[in-house]
């Protein structure tokens, strides 16, 4: 599995003239953790999403290439997306809350999409579904099966979102900041599963995340986005060496318990940033 | 959480009489404060004058409002609507003789107007922005717009005058009448108890014009909610989570978009059939349809007091028995309501 990017452009058109949120960004994916940081807006979610074509109807999407293992994903059909999506690549949202269907138990989600790529009837769909929860570690995937969204915490609905991404045993995962929206005594849970999973499975991943550090503990490369361009790659080991002046600031701004600054200092931004 | 389910269901039902009354109480004050005499419509004009009075005495109307009110009501807890000076039946018999013929007219329509304006509701927010949108918009917004009378009045010059392809107003042909023995006033359903096809097809030829032209506007208000609950429900974050699952795009439409509103739209739906039977009045005139939309409009022109308040009665009770079931659908038919 490889994933290829070159010159990524991404644009919406406003009533003001055409916004670029992604302007030419290249990317290089074999199997490995690859963490994608920036703010919001930085283009991150989106570059990502690019991978599976799952951008907003008005996105205009332009690229020297875009490949996933090959296929050309610019120009590849719907049939021919289905074919990656779910199947070689899964898609984790941040908030478990709104991506799962509210009206579905969380059992049918999961059982759907084993279903959708495994062949086999509804009860081994629901034999799948049940083993698959009780590998997101959770403790009681009889009743979780037949709980709806709202019935679970945030912690265990994006285990069910796992569960459920991981069934058709893909290829990449795509986490699009899995842990925001979790407590962070859950957040620090729902990582150590997904890396355990990951690693496993001998899966890639492209984790989405506004937290740096953590982002660098996790993968094994991290590409540092900002203004819809990649300012900086670095090894997971080399954040110390960080040269771009946006890394470093974000860096700096980080509170660490083993040094306590009187005072976080803000982040001047140099407009030379946006070239 | 089921405690907290029941006292909620408990307050909608306790709603419901104090609905009631209001209901009962404002259709009274309008019967007695319209400028009509109800003395007039039954002696006419020429009675000489103690005739006058004493029929005025015998209807009660020498007594106060209040007095009046509350004979009104002691009679309405017993079932007693009176009597119809025009029909000269009582008006509940009346009510049980119109009343199916505009719930047959209500349910035609309402099936007419799901099957044309959920698809198309569905399909216009699939295509948000494209012809067939603007299209559908157009055509909603006109029936919303446009009076029944004119839309009734055009069909019956296009499809009854010009064209042919239907026969005119009434029920049935003059040749079928009390063909069939009356079991639940459905002529339709009356005709086919009785194996009577003739009248069947007859009694549905006649239905079409005007459950159509009812249920463009049924139509025109399914198919602007389903497609506003759509572009909502389409525009959720299960809807990627769906998409990036790899399913086909008509599952990711039907079973996730449309399996969210599902329950919503069960809602509009029971009140778009309220408000159907409600809009008959204006179709069933047009129409000369023999429902209970014709009656009180009849019995109106006659200053027949009984029978209006009979009328409007059943047409409210009615209503509110909808949005109470409309009510009860929601919280049964909704995980998230418990």
């Amino acid at each position: 599995m490889r994933v290829e990017i070159q010159n990524l452009t991404i644009a919406f058109p406003t009533a003001t003239g055409i916004s670029h949120a992604v302007r030419g960004v290249s990317l290089d994916l074999g199997t490995e953790k690859l963490g994608i940081v920036g703010e919001s807006g930085s283009g991150k979610s989106l570059t990502a999403r690019s991978i599976l074509k799952l951008l907003p109807r008005s996105a205009r999407i332009t690229a020297d290439k875009l490949s996933f293992d090959g296929i050309d994903v610019l120009t590849a059909n719907e049939s021919a997306m289905r074919a990656i999506r779910g199947r070689r690549a899964g898609l984790i949202l941040q908030d478990p809350k709104y991506s799962l269907n509210p009206v579905m138990t969380a059992g049918a989600q999961i059982a759907e999409s084993w279903r959708m790529h495994r062949k086999g009837g509804a009860r081994e769909a629901r034999a799948a579904a049940i083993d698959l929860l009780a590998q997101v570690k959770i403790n009681d995937p009889g009743r979780v099966f037949d709980a709806y969204p709202h019935e679970l915490s945030g912690g265990m609905g994006q285990r069910v979102m796992i569960a459920m991404m991981l069934a058709p045993d893909p290829e990449l995962l795509i986490a699009d900041e899995p842990t925001s929206a979790l407590d962070a005594t859950v957040q620090a849970e729902i990582l150590r599963l997904m890396e355990d999973l990951v690693a496993r499975r001998g899966m890639s991943l492209i984790l989405i995340s506004h937290d740096l550090p953590l982002v660098s503990h996790f993968c094994d490369r991290v590409a540092v986005m900002y203004a819809g361009r990649i300012v900086e790659q670095l090894g997971a080991g080399e954040l110390a060496q960080a040269k771009h002046p946006y890394t470093r600031g974000l860096l700096d701004c980080m509170p660490a318990l083993s040094q306590p600054k009187p005072r976080l200092p803000v982040m001047t931004r140099d407009p030379a940033w946006l070239a | 959480m089921a405690a907290g389910g029941a006292r909620k269901l408990a307050a909608t039902a306790a709603s419901v009489p104090i609905t009631l009354f209001g209901l009962v109480l404002v259709t009274f004050l309008i019967g007695r404060v319209m400028p009509i005499d109800p003395v007039l419509a039954i002696v006419g004009d020429r009675a000489p004058a103690d005739v006058v009075a004493a029929t005025r005495l015998e209807l009660g109307l020498d007594l106060p409002l209040y007095m009046q009110f509350w004979i009104y009501l002691g009679k309405l807890a017993v079932g007693d609507l009176g009597r119809s000076v025009m029909t000269s039946h009582t008006v509940w018999d009346d009510i049980k003789r119109f009343f199916p013929a505009t719930m047959e007219l209500a349910t035609v329509a309402i099936i007419i107007a799901s099957a044309i304006g959920i698809p198309v509701g569905v399909l216009a927010a699939v295509k948000q922005g494209s012809r067939f949108d603007h299209a559908v918009r157009v055509i909603c917004l006109a029936g919303h717009s446009l009076p029944t009378f004119v839309l009734a009045l055009i069909s019956l010059l296009v499809f009854y005058a010009t064209l042919h392809l239907v026969p005119g107003p009434g029920r049935q042909d003059v040749v079928f009448d009390e063909m069939v023995p009356v079991i639940t006033n459905f002529l339709t359903v009356d005709a086919v108890l009785a194996g009577e096809w003739d009248v069947f097809w007859d009694a549905v030829a006649h239905l079409i014009q005007p459950a159509g032209v009812l249920a463009y506007f049924g139509m025109a208000f399914i198919a602007r909610m389903t497609r506003a609950f759509m572009l909502d429900a389409l525009a959720g974050e299960y809807i990627i989570t769906a998409r990036a699952k790899g399913l086909s795009t008509a599952r990711v439409i039907w079973k996730h978009a449309f399996g969210n509103i599902a329950v919503r739209l069960v809602t509009i739906l029971a009140l778009s059939y309220a408000g159907l039977l409600e809009g008959a009045v204006v179709t069933e005139t047009v129409f000369s349809w023999p429902g209970l939309g014709q009656y009180l409009t009849i019995s109106l022109l006659n200053a027949d007091m009984n029978a209006v308040l009979g009328a409007t009665l059943v047409v409210g009770v009615t209503y509110l028995a909808f949005n109470l079931l409309a009510d009860l659908l929601y919280k049964l038919l909704d995980p998230r309501v418990q």
